[in-house]
């Protein structure tokens, strides 16, 4: 009985030890191999959607903050009747783009959607996403290897997440 | 059983624009149902489409996608008559694939 209290003991210290460290690599190289990885398929990034702010998400999804751009045209409705359902499509004149990323500031996850851009793509996504109710859509395009964002105000008359 | 996947590819000239359209509740895991209890996670995390064995776009999801999920993108270098694979993991391991003929 002892021998096999310790075994499992032994074998779930070694599997924490295991996940704390891929956590801390994955962390750490994050924003060296991002645009090697754009390319491949990615590792699903698990933390970012946990993280409750968009600094936050974005900082854990690329290790750095974005600056400001009119280079990045986000094309939001001004109102959203039904918040469940929110067009939201971003283009951009930036050459180099790896990834564009949209965030939700006052959802209970930040974070709605990071695309991948590999080179002969177009630096151009339209989706549907939801919003909890009036909020900053953020929008991230990551350009040779630096962050620009834009944001855009969208009210919100009925909330997508319930409640 | 049917593919969850409708996709429309169409090339002119040398871009080719593609629209998917993807059957899935995304259900946030923050919504109450009728009863007041919370309806669990179940979302669509990855989402990948393949053309000549690479991916050519890919997206990493959470639970503020829309349910059944739309998205457009465009991509270089795929011709009339090519095939797209299209395919998506969700939180639960559920998976769906589809190959679309590019028109």
């Amino acid at each position: 009985m002892t021998i096999k209290d310790n075994g499992f003991l032994a074998t779930r210290r070694l599997i924490l030890q295991g996940a704390g460290a891929t956590a801390l690599i994955g962390l750490g190289n994050l924003p060296f191999l991002a645009p090697a990885l754009a390319a491949a398929n990615d590792k699903y990034p698990e933390e970012a959607f946990k993280a409750k702010n968009e600094a936050d998400a974005i900082k854990v999804l690329y290790g750095k903050t974005p600056e400001a751009s009119d280079k990045v045209k986000m094309d939001a409705p001004e109102i959203a009747e039904n918040g469940a359902v929110v067009p939201v499509s971003v283009t951009t004149s930036l050459a180099d783009v790896s990834s564009i990323t949209f965030l939700v500031s006052e959802n209970p996850v930040a974070l709605v959607a990071s695309y991948h851009i590999p080179a002969g793509t177009v630096p151009s996504v339209g989706n549907r996403i939801k919003m909890a109710k009036t909020s900053n859509v953020i929008v991230v395009v990551e350009a040779g290897g630096k962050l620009y964002s834009a944001t855009k105000e969208v009210k919100v008359t009925v909330g997508g997440c319930g409640g | 059983m049917a593919s969850t996947i409708r996709v429309r590819a169409t090339a002119s000239g040398e871009t080719t624009e593609v629209q998917a359209l993807i059957q899935h509740p995304m259900d946030s895991g923050f919504v109450k149902d009728a009863k007041g209890e919370i309806i669990p996670p179940h979302f669509i995390q990855q989402l990948t489409f393949e053309y000549d064995g690479k991916p050519v776009f890919s997206a990493d999801w959470g639970g503020g996608v829309s349910k059944d999920p739309y998205v457009k993108f465009a991509f270089k270098g795929a011709k009339k008559g090519d095939d797209l694979k299209v395919s998506w993991v969700d939180n639960k391991g559920a998976t769906d694939t589809t190959t679309a003929k590019i028109q």
